[in-house]
């Protein structure tokens, strides 16, 4: 169980990078996705991936997630070469993905969901059942560390809301000894309140020393939790900065390639 | 960590529900109350027709029988997001294969029974490999098998036989073993016992003078309680179980999660294809013959009986043991209005009537369960 990986407890992040994507590119056909970007996670830290639309954030962690292969780079996870011929492989090395839809199934409930593909068997009679008692108690356990309260683990999924939903994404992947967590716009489709718990909840897992991505295109939701902040823009790296360098509103400027933005805010008064 | 005070027993936000209510909401809830419905319908309205007898209780437990064989593989299916339209042509297929393999060809019949159910299962294979790898709704390719089943079933006893009838199974089958699995009867020295106190009615006069009316349980009902058993075992209690929801509640999820889904869906067209299969041989068994028209709208019977039974249409949720009340529920109507004496036309009415009421009562249960809007 990763219950006990306090290791890391708010020290400053170790000299080892969890994972290093170098100069990455990839191209579809003649479409350039990304032109050489390079990131590296350490243990404990939240890296916040921002970026507008298109800005090829999606493509970059689908290549350190297994799904895409890069054209050309290199990714070296805890210091070893590694190339992902699927998402499967990743998954085994210890990076996992939430993403923002596709994480749960509401039908099913919490314990259903949170064992899925990974189901613990208890053996009666030579016949491999699904122990439900183990899978019950680990997922209300579990659960309750985030700061949910259910019903019962037997509560279908779909009666939780959006946020509780992402938590529950992201204390499975935590409870199947994820190192590298990958958070796919967990905040985008949740109210205030919601947002707030996700991003406790990152906060949560980084304490456990687990190296989170943190992919998002709100600029308050990766200043309240990132440690370094690294912004994409048509396929480039824009630079990385860590926290307390940079402000809110550089950030923002940045994402939106500087310029235009600058003009377009004067006229809305800087509500943007 | 440092969330001692999230530790704390309840949210309150989160209403208490009674221990009563929690044991009342479940999937099966239609189904129970749509049985029970039934039988007092008829314990009040047909309670002298004999459908109470122990050969009235056996009529229409052997019907219900049938429901149930074939609606456990489309329940199972269904959950994992897929139909099979192809059960009620697979049942005249199976059947006549099996004629045509011991009769026309003089295989001994557990070679002809054996035969079959590998034909029948590589034929859902198939059908769930198409499923598959042209990602074609399983609706439309089953449907091809439909027509491309019940063609061959016709054609093969014209082109060898020059009739759509097969008969003398029986007679090919007397002593095999594996043909008794399946035609024969088990329980008869108890029910001769029970014949003899006075339990259940016996013939009064002829030769069986003295013998139990009902002599025994036929194999048909004791596969479907054994199917009924293993499925709802298989879903609720295994590994497997879980990833049959999965890939029916969202297939991508599912993968994400390393859930074999491709595989879980071709393995349930094939216990599909199995349950119709066993349906087959039992019908075929108890006939002695096999004929070109077997097994006519069976898939919608069977695809009926899963829904009365709480199943969602679009897959991820549902129950065996409800599906199992739906074939029930289906046998008991279709032979209480029989007793009762009711035209015989109005069964369809009855059923459009209780299918309603069913979705209703489940569309209901379910939003409360899984918390849909």
């Amino acid at each position: 169980m990763t219950e006990d990986t306090t290791f890391h407890h708010g020290d400053p992040a170790p000299s080892k990078p969890l994972i290093e994507m170098k100069n990455i590119q990839k191209h579809f056909g003649s479409v350039i996705a990304l032109a050489g970007v390079s990131v590296n996670v350490y243990p404990g830290e939240c890296h916040c991936l921002l970026g507008d639309n298109g800005a090829g954030k999606s493509t970059f962690i689908k290549t350190m997630s297994g799904v895409h292969r890069p054209t050309s780079g290199e990714i070296l996870f805890e210091g070893t070469p590694m190339s992902f011929d699927d998402p499967r492989d990743a998954i085994a090395a210890g990076i996992a993905t939430v993403h923002q839809h596709l994480a749960m199934i509401p039908l099913m409930s919490v314990s259903r969901n949170f064992f899925m593909g990974n189901e613990p068997v208890k053996k009666i009679a030579g016949i491999p059942f699904f122990d439900h008692d183990y899978a019950n108690k680990v997922t209300m356990d579990e659960m309750r560390k985030m700061g949910i309260n259910l019903r019962g683990p037997d509560q279908a999924v779909g009666t939780l809301s959006g946020g509780e939903r992402q938590t529950v994404a992201i204390a499975r992947a935590v409870h199947f000894g994820a190192k590298v967590l990958i958070l796919d716009e967990p905040t985008s489709a949740l109210g205030v309140r919601q947002t707030a718990n996700v991003l406790a909840t990152i906060d949560k897992v980084r304490k456990q020393g687990i190296g989170v991505v943190f992919i998002t295109h709100n600029v308050r939701h990766a200043m309240a939790v990132g440690d370094r902040f690294t912004v994409l823009n048509r396929g480039q790296t824009l630079g990385t900065a860590k926290r307390g360098e940079i402000t809110q509103e550089e950030l923002q400027d940045l994402m939106a390639g500087g310029q235009e933005l600058a003009t377009l805010e004067g006229s809305l008064d800087g509500t943007v | 960590m440092s969330n001692a005070q999230t530790q704390s027993a309840t949210d309150e936000r989160i209403k208490s529900r009674s221990k009563f209510r929690e044991a009342l909401i479940r999937p099966e809830l239609g189904g129970i109350v749509g049985t029970v419905a039934v039988f007092v319908f008829f314990a009040l309205f047909a309670f002298d027709s004999g459908m109470f007898t122990s050969k009235g209780v056996l009529n229409w437990s052997q019907v219900s029988a049938q429901f149930m064989i074939i609606a456990v593989g489309a329940c199972l299916l269904m959950i994992a997001g897929e139909f099979d339209l192809s059960v009620g042509s697979m049942i005249g297929f199976a059947g006549m294969m099996i004629a045509i393999f011991s009769v026309t060809l003089g295989w001994p019949v557990w070679m002809a029974i054996l035969v079959t159910f590998a034909i029948c299962l590589a034929l859902g294979a198939l059908n769930g490999f198409i499923v598959i790898r042209t990602g074609l709704p399983s609706f439309i390719v089953t449907l091809a098998f439909l027509f491309i089943l019940r063609g061959f079933t016709i054609y093969f006893p014209q082109t060898i036989e020059r009739k759509t009838i097969i008969g003398g199974v029986k007679d090919a089958a007397e002593g095999d073993w594996l043909a008794f699995l399946f035609g024969g009867k088990i329980l008869t020295g108890f029910f001769s016992w029970l014949g003899d106190i006075g339990l259940i009615e016996t013939f009064s006069r002829g030769s069986r003078e003295g013998q139990p009316i009902v002599d025994g349980v036929p194999m048909l009902i004791v596969w479907a309680l054994v199917l009924v058993v293993f499925g709802h075992v298989l879903l609720t209690k295994t590994k497997f179980g879980n990833w049959i929801f999965a890939a029916g509640g969202d297939a991508e999820a599912a993968r994400n999660s390393g859930v074999p889904v491709n595989r879980v869906k071709i393995l349930m067209f094939m216990f599909t294809a199995f349950c119709a299969t066993v349906f087959a041989t039992c019908q075929v068994m108890e006939f002695g013959s096999a004929g070109s028209d077997r097994g006519l709208l069976k898939e919608f019977e069977a695809i009926i009986a899963v829904v009365i039974g709480g199943a969602l249409l679009t897959g991820g949720y549902g129950s065996v043991l409800g599906a199992a009340l739906g074939a029930l529920i289906f046998g008991v109507v279709q032979q209480g209005l029989f007793f009762a004496g009711v035209e015989s036309s109005l069964f369809r009415v009855f059923l459009g009537l209780i299918l309603l009421a069913a979705v209703i009562l489940n569309t209901y249960i379910r939003r409360m369960i899984t918390g849909e809007r």
